[in-house]
């Protein structure tokens, strides 16, 4: 079990990483959501000993990391564009952690043959890592993570480099593999729908700061502040006279008999529905996931689901 | 963090056994001449050079000699620079080695080279004569640095990204005037560069004044060997090697400069190559052909006429001594090779080391470093050589007998190319490389061995490799050094042997230059070979 207790780091004047706490069980998997910059990077890399930290503490199963370099620490890390030793080849890149354990030959072997079925591509001991595409070498890191069994993988941005069809498929994977490897996993990542495919837990992050932590869809349907849900990818945050509200976009739907009218802005097909812009009476613009088509310029009457709204604490 | 004890004994190694070396072979020395050149005598040498018609006229030559030189050979070099920049992989390779050997050839092998093309070509005497002129000086000078112009600025012509030259032809520009508009500013960087680097190597030129320009032509390097070696006249030298420094750490400021403002740009394999006219082509092939290929062919065949026909006659009076050498020239080219692998040695210990604290010492200690190591490069090596000569005359350091004094200045001037090949390879290693070593649980010091060892060794063979040629073909340092039998490196001997007047050891000189030339010649390209496998990833 990881512990981060008011975890604080910070660069001159700026406070990258303010007062972090929270916990990750066995093998659960928390995906770390925020924008670039907001420091989730910067916890990661204090998590994994890469990173001097200021305040607070990390625990892992009650044991403190103060001290431990991060060859001492039993975390794993994979980074973004990867770092694969150039000077090694696909199977020397995957044990060198077992290497580095004192593990003899014959089991590093067996543990690279493991791993490389376990990320779907056996046989690739023998490659070079400079003839790679994105997604082998991607893996390839996963694996080369995983195979001195850390007790926590920290994933920063690991599909980041990656394009959108790939991604999907890792994002299928990943979760996948990491129950097979039972490894807890804090996977940092700026897009809200790799966040929700791969966490168990959900945590948003901006300016250092912890802001929401739970389970993904509650995290969604129930975001605590305006930015946290503009994160999440809310677009209608309202200010009323009871205070912020959050129009979910399957919200509304058209009823000749709705108590909402408005003006509709643009209409767009993308697929099974209409993404539509419409302007209330009282201005607010709204982006709603509609069934039909609405012609701009025209008006329209639209049924709120209540439970669609959110009320926002602040 | 704890600090084991073995690792700052370790870090205290890396960075003491580096500055020591330098400080002691370099420092002290160069401070010597200061001293000298700056004390009693030395100041009232210094007034008397700025008095004296000689002095001012050889700096004059100094100054103007380097200035034509640098001008020949961008005129040469640029056009074919153009061609270089649009050639292929392969193809730009070896043509980059190719005009790479005559840069790399030993001062005194191009000098000979050149002494074999007047007599071949009677321009030894009469009313075209050649020899012990400004223009064969100039000539060998075009000759050494056309490969400058042609590397500098063809890659980095290869690397600019030429659909602004179609965008400009589109747009409306003329063939001449986008290369006017165009083309030529963007190149202004790279030409500025490589136009420091041929003055600087012009300005500090040595072996070739010496022989080449006669008796009569001086320069500041040549007027310093023969205050100190000929004339024992350590004080004007002093003053002289002082103006020398001072000039020629302008001149390394100046070249430092302009090379930092040239912006990296290198987007292999995106480069589209434009077609080039055949005749261009032709014209540049043959100016390289003929510029660089007739000294060498003709050292070549001066070294093989034997009486009225050809043979190895000359090759087979190598192993017998003449009056003018203290041991055969077959011993002085064994012991240059024996003097090479001591240098080398020195130099890549030291040379790495020092890269290690170039790369990851602390900002201050790694400033230093960086400027101690790179000043050997610009300090020219008749300065150095004259500074050990002076400075390391008395006990506890008298090595003027001392067999080691050759290979440790050989190595002073090795160590530059060490680190200048050792820095860059470490700088490019990702630093996420030792965090991911590090995470996967590798000791500090396993991280250098895993990560920095293995990935720097193939800029270190680079480097080693350069260091090799440099000492074998090393003259200017060694000149200064006391003769003895067991000091004869081959460089020297062919000194001895061209400086005989008349025809007698023409040939064997012939025959030493072009043994001398090819050994240089097999390890060059060998790195040349290993660094363009380097730069096609691992």
């Amino acid at each position: 079990m990881l512990t981060v207790e008011d975890l604080t780091v910070r660069f001159g004047a700026t406070t990258a990483v303010d007062s972090v706490s929270f916990e990750l069980m066995g093998d659960e998997t928390l995906a770390l959501l925020g924008p670039s910059g907001c420091g989730k990077s910067t916890l990661l890399r204090a998590i994994a000993g890469l990173q001097p930290i200021d305040g607070g503490r990390i625990l892992l199963d009650d044991h403190d990391l103060a001290g431990a370099g991060p060859h001492e620490r039993g975390v794993g890390l994979m980074f973004q564009d990867h770092a694969l030793f150039p000077h090694r080849n696909v199977a020397d890149n995957i044990a060198f952690g077992p290497r580095m354990q004192g593990i003899q030959p014959e089991a590093r072997i067996e543990r690279v043959a493991e791993l490389l079925d376990l990320v779907g591509l056996p046989g690739f001991g023998a490659r070079s890592v400079a003839t790679l595409s994105g997604g082998e070498a991607q893996r390839v890191a996963l694996a080369r993570a995983l195979a001195p069994r850390p007790r926590v993988l920290l994933l920063d941005e690991p599909l980041g480099s990656l394009d959108r069809s790939l991604r999907d498929r890792l994002v299928d994977e990943l979760p996948g593999v990491l129950r097979a490897a039972g490894t807890a996993a804090i996977h940092v990542t700026h897009d809200h729908e790799e966040a929700f495919a791969v966490g168990d837990r959900l945590a948003v992050m901006t300016k250092g700061a912890l802001r929401q932590t739970g389970e993904p869809e509650r995290v969604w349907a129930q975001p605590a502040t305006a930015e946290v849900a503009r994160f999440l990818g809310h677009t209608n945050i309202i200010d009323g006279t009871d205070g912020l509200r959050v129009v979910r976009s399957d919200a509304a739907a058209v009823d000749e008999a709705g108590e909402l009218a408005v003006i509709v802005i643009r209409s767009r097909f993308q697929g099974s529905d209409y993404d539509t812009l419409v302007r209330s009476s009282n201005g607010d613009e709204l982006r709603l996931t509609l069934q039909e088509r609405l012609v701009p310029g025209t008006e329209a009457r639209l049924r709120l689901d209540e439970t669609r709204v959110i009320a926002l604490r602040e | 963090m704890r600090r084991p004890t073995s690792t700052i004994a370790a870090a205290g190694v890396v960075v003491l056994v580096p500055a020591a070396f330098i400080a002691v072979f370099f420092v002290f020395p160069v401070a010597s001449i200061l001293l000298r050149g700056l004390g009693g005598d030395g100041l009232s040498a210094l007034a008397d050079l700025a008095t004296s018609p000689r002095q001012r006229g050889v700096l004059w030559f100094t100054v103007w000699q380097a200035l034509v030189s640098t001008v020949l050979t961008l005129a040469v070099g640029l056009p074919a620079a153009s061609v270089m920049a649009r050639m292929g992989g392969r193809a730009q390779r070896v043509t980059r080695a190719l005009v790479t050997v005559p840069f790399v050839l030993p001062t005194l092998v191009v000098a000979g080279a050149f002494e074999g093309v007047f007599d071949r070509f009677g321009l030894d005497a009469g009313a075209f004569r050649l020899r012990h002129t400004v223009w064969a000086i100039l000539l060998a000078h075009v000759f050494f640095n056309y490969a400058v112009v042609v590397r500098t600025v063809g890659g980095y012509w290869a690397g600019l990204d030429r659909r602004l030259e179609d965008q400009a032809r589109m747009l409306g520009a003329s063939r001449r005037r986008t290369w006017w508009e165009v083309t030529l500013p963007r190149l202004r960087p790279a030409i500025a560069s490589a136009a420091a680097i041929v003055f600087l190597f012009s300005f500090t030129s040595f072996g070739v004044v010496l022989i080449l320009g006669g008796p009569r032509r001086a320069t500041l390097e040549t007027e310093i060997y023969r205050y100190a070696v000929t004339r024992s006249d350590f004080s004007t030298a002093a003053a002289l090697a002082l103006v020398q420094l001072v000039a020629v750490l302008a001149l390394v400021a100046v070249a430092t400069r302009l090379e930092r403002l040239r912006p990296i740009h290198n987007r292999p394999g995106r480069v589209r190559r434009g077609a080039l006219g055949a005749r261009w082509v032709i014209l540049n092939a043959s100016v390289a052909l003929v510029l660089l290929g007739t000294p060498i062919a003709v050292l070549v065949e001066r070294s093989l006429v034997a009486g009225d026909g050809y043979g190895l006659a000359n090759y087979r009076a190598l192993a017998t001594r003449v009056r003018q050498l203290p041991a055969p020239a077959t011993i002085a080219i064994w012991n240059s090779v024996v003097f090479a692998i001591a240098a080398t040695a020195m130099a890549v210990l030291v040379g790495t080391l020092a890269s290690l604290v170039v790369v990851h010492g602390r900002r201050g200690l790694s400033r230093l470093f960086d400027l101690g190591l790179t000043l050997p490069l610009g300090t020219s090596a008749v300065t150095i050589g004259f500074g050990i000569l002076i400075a390391l005359d008395e006990p506890p350091l008298d090595l003027r007998t001392s067999w080691w004094i050759v290979p440790i200045a050989h190595a002073l001037i090795g160590i530059p190319f060490v680190v200048r090949t050792m820095v860059p390879v470490l700088r490019s290693i990702d630093p996420r490389l030792r965090e991911a070593a590090a995470i996967l649980g590798a000791t500090p010091s396993r991280v250098r061995r895993e990560i920095d060892i293995p990935i720097g060794a193939r800029g270190l063979v680079v480097g080693a490799g350069f260091a090799f040629a440099v000492s074998l073909g090393e003259f200017g340092a060694t000149s200064f050094i006391p003769r003895r039998p067991e000091n004869l490196t081959a460089p020297i001997a062919l000194f001895r042997l061209l400086g005989t007047p008349g025809d007698l050891l023409r040939g064997q000189a012939m025959a030493l230059a072009v043994v001398l030339m090819v050994t240089v010649a097999i390890v060059v390209m060998a790195i040349e070979m290993l660094r363009g496998s380097a730069e096609g990833g691992l």
